[in-house]
């Protein structure tokens, strides 16, 4: 299958520089599936799962949150605020982050600035315990 | 004589400590260094994504890339934690200041020195602040991030400048002074050939959403950098004073024989004449 050439980062590291033939991810639009010669494209990235496939057909999924999606002139860039290889998640970590988080959304109050804070903690745990499992 | 055998003492003792610091240093700039690496290719691929984002939109209104009158700036300042780092905490404050020329500014002060030295000029702070610089989080810088993002929504200030100490090589460390808001479209790369590129949520939008994750990589890479220049600054430093050390108990060594050689003589001469008489 044609393949792109697909790089994956996040502040601290590179996770991804080189050719794949499919990649999988949630926007906050819903999931895209982004596949060679895809017309140029962006949009903001949720909190979700993402798929990749490289080009040995190989597949990956990882834990992503938070960045930006673009594709320009055939080149796809995802610049993630997290983004975690299935393999890579502690699991007992996420379900500690999990529960911490729900405790806190019991005794803050909706329009709480930490309200927010403590959600999106808490959708980006599951997702990481989602992915991993 | 015993003058000298106690200066020799003291310096000895001096140099012990620098050797150690140099030590410290050199152990902690490897792994300053790794970080530093490990944090560039986000700058570069966040760069083209923004503005690859941006460069078919043609809506000016964006906050995040229209400047507007400046009343008030605000300097995110990336200090050390400590001192004896040679120029590397003056260096920056210079350059701030040189760089403000008295005009009205706030400061997001990053690293203890940083913290002291824009309290003591009671200087109005941003709520974040965070003193640690030697194993900064993502996610604390997110929080500056957003700091700044909100500091900028809300008009407190009209221009986020950057100022850091951008690691060249081992010898060359330089303080770099860049502006961070409103995002300088001429700092994003010209696109030669135009396309039509669907947007999922307006580009204005996507640039909002977007924004707090360009900057937190962004100081997220500064404080890498800075991080490893205070530790290079530190170490050489060090080993130039362990050296200047070296050489003054060389020196004090000379000065403490030859005083020794004087005295002996002069108690044989002393032998000498009272046998004569």
């Amino acid at each position: 299958m044609a393949t792109f050439h697909l790089k994956i980062v996040t502040p601290d590291r590179m996770v991804f520089d080189g050719d794949a033939e499919r990649i999988v991810i949630r926007t906050v639009a819903g999931d895209v599936c982004i596949l060679a010669k895809h017309i140029d494209y962006t949009a903001p990235i949720g909190i979700g799962q993402c798929h990749v496939v490289d080009a040995e057909g190989k597949s990956r999924e990882a834990a992503v949150s938070g960045g930006i999606l673009t594709v320009y002139g055939g080149e796809v860039m995802a610049m993630a605020t997290t983004f975690e290889w299935s393999d890579e998640i502690n699991l007992s970590r996420a379900e500690k982050a999990q529960m911490e988080a729900e405790e806190k959304l019991k005794i803050l109050k909706r329009d709480d600035r930490e309200f927010a804070v403590a959600s999106a903690k808490l959708k980006r745990a599951i997702n990481r315990i989602n992915v991993a499992k | 004589m015993k003058d000298i055998k106690l200066r020799i003492r003291s310096v000895e003792s001096t140099m012990q400590i620098t050797k150690a610091m140099q030590l410290v240093a050199t152990s902690k700039l490897r792994r300053a260094k790794e970080r530093m690496e490990a944090s560039k290719p986000f700058g570069v691929v966040a760069r083209e994504a923004i503005s690859a984002a941006v460069a078919r939109c043609e809506d000016s209104n964006i906050p995040f890339l229209t400047p507007r009158e400046v009343k008030r700036r605000c300097y995110v300042v990336v200090a050390g934690e400590r001192g004896l780092a040679g120029g590397y905490n003056s260096n920056i404050f210079k350059a701030v200041d040189a760089h403000a020329e008295g005009a009205d500014y706030c400061v997001l002060p990053v690293g203890r020195k940083a913290i002291d030295k824009y309290q003591h000029l009671k200087k109005e702070l941003l709520e974040d602040i965070q003193s640690r610089v030697e194993g900064t989080s993502v996610s604390s810088c997110f929080r500056m991030a957003q700091a700044i993002v909100d500091g900028y929504q809300a008009e407190r200030f009209d221009e986020v400048w950057l100022v850091y100490t951008d690691f060249h090589t081992m010898m060359d460390q330089r303080v770099e002074v860049e502006q961070l808001l409103p995002v300088v479209r001429a700092h994003l790369p010209e696109d030669a050939t135009p396309v039509s590129t669907v947007y999922e949520v307006e580009p204005a939008e996507t640039l909002r959403q977007v924004m707090p994750d360009y900057l937190a990589g962004k100081l997220y890479s500064a404080i890498c950098d800075s991080y490893a220049s205070e530790v290079a600054m530190r170490r050489n430093a060090m080993d130039s004073a362990t050296k200047n050390a070296d050489a003054m108990i060389s020196d004090l060594r000379l000065r403490f024989n030859r005083a020794r050689q004087g005295a002996i003589t002069q108690e044989i001469t002393e032998i000498v004449a009272g046998a004569e008489e």
